[in-house]
């Protein structure tokens, strides 16, 4: 038998994700980190990137914005502002509000709060077109 | 006495009023699902920031966090959360009752008391009052999520940091069932200390960055999800007070028509009769 642990990926809205799985890798604040079974209790902030987790041979990818992982030996927790499975990318609608945000940032100055939030949904299209490609 | 063709008329307007409250009946009797099911899918999410606020309460030092600073309380603010759509029976005017009882009743403990509006209902009942509004959520957004929820957050979270306001309240509709809703009045600021129940078993996390940082980044999503929870109560409250409105609304028409169809058809069959008489009496004459 193989080691596994629950993955639970819950958002305001949703139980995005319970499954069973191996092995997962997460974007951290503080830098990618992998979390095998039998992890010792751990607890971070994640920042906007993609979430891998496999089981066996098959492995799968969504993205998260945000939010915090709860590690335990037996279970992993992750509360997301928003997370999305790799199936539920709309691919035209991320690359819409990627070519948006960029031309947002040519007229933009860094000074400008704006600036940020087209920097951060620019940051979140990438992120989903990048996720989106993963699938095969 | 109304004649026969008004009657008629009248009749026939009550019934096509009877089938749009039946409509909207079935309408908000849909939404209503959907709104509970929306409940109960963002309890996972709440209940595990609550822990985890709970664990942390446990290994950092409160005092040092801005959100958890207790002053005295001066100035509050009352977030009131009414609807944008009328039709819903008494559901925004205990609302109102009960922000006017707070009013009277804090008068004296506050200097001073203020609102924050989300729906259109409240809006223009309170602008009519001349009570001081410090911002409204109307046509803020385009429906009530988590986003929504957020931006509420955030702006409450502001006026704390910011010493607009020493204590902030949440006003709102809680769903009970579908036919019960209750006034609720919550405080969002000063935040409860969340003590850790007596049974609970720290667990030893690592935390990364910090207890510190992670407590200063949880504390306002708890908020918002407390804002959230509001929001969603509201909303199958609506739908909840709506279906119970408009269901009385039918029954009402469906006891008008029968009242009205008897008045018609008594009033048909004395216009037959004095006719006949009529004809007779004429007959009679020409004897």
């Amino acid at each position: 038998m193989t080691a596994s642990f629950l993955l639970e990926v819950v958002t305001p809205n949703r139980l995005v994700l319970s499954q069973d799985i191996e092995e997962i890798t997460a974007p951290g604040v503080e830098g990618e980190f992998g979390v095998l079974p039998g992890h010792s209790p751990f607890f971070t902030t994640l920042k906007v990137g993609e979430l891998m987790y496999r089981a066996g041979k098959e492995q799968w990818y969504m993205t998260v914005t945000w939010g915090f992982v709860e590690v335990l030996p037996e279970r992993v927790t992750i509360l997301a502002e928003a997370a999305e499975l790799e199936q539920e990318i709309d691919v035209e609608r991320a690359q819409r509000a990627k070519e948006r945000a960029e031309e947002r940032l040519k007229q933009l100055s860094p000074e400008e709060r704006e600036f940020y939030a087209a920097m951060g949904a620019l940051e979140r299209a990438i992120n989903r077109l990048t996720v989106a490609s993963r699938r095969s | 006495m109304l004649s026969l063709k008004a009657l008629r008329r009248r009749i026939v307007s009550i019934k096509s009023t009877q089938q749009i409250t039946r409509a909207m009946k079935m309408v908000a009797a849909a939404r209503l699902r959907r709104a509970q099911e929306r409940i109960i899918e963002a309890r996972p999410y709440a209940d595990k920031i609550r822990e985890v606020l709970q664990d942390l309460s446990l290994r950092t030092d409160p005092d040092v966090h801005p959100l958890l600073a207790r002053r005295e309380m001066k100035k509050v603010e009352l977030v009131v959360i009414t609807t944008n759509r009328g039709l819903c029976g008494s559901f925004n005017q205990n609302i109102f009752r009960r922000v006017e009882r707070f009013v009277r009743e804090n008068r004296r403990v506050y200097d001073d008391i203020s609102l924050t509006i989300a729906g259109r209902k409240g809006l223009d009942y309170f602008h009519r009052r001349g009570v001081s509004i410090i911002r409204d959520y109307v046509n803020r957004f385009r429906e009530i999520d988590y986003q929504a929820a957020a931006t509420i957050g955030k702006d409450v979270v502001e006026d704390y940091i910011g010493e607009a306001v020493d204590g902030v309240f949440l006003v709102y509709n809680e769903f009970r069932s579908p036919l019960i809703q209750r006034v609720m009045v919550k405080d969002l600021f000063p935040i409860e200390p969340l003590e850790a129940e007596p049974d609970y078993y720290p667990v030893e996390y690592i935390y990364e960055p910090s207890a510190d940082a992670i407590l200063s980044e949880l504390l306002p999503r708890y908020v918002e999800v407390q804002v959230y929870r509001a929001l969603l109560e509201s909303v199958a409250g609506e739908h909840g007070a709506r279906m119970t409105a408009m269901d009385a609304a039918t029954e009402n028409a469906q006891e008008m028509i029968e009242k009205l169809t008897l008045i018609y058809n008594k009033a048909r069959q004395s216009a037959i009769t004095k006719e006949m008489m009529e004809i007779v009496g004429g007959a009679e004459a020409l004897k």
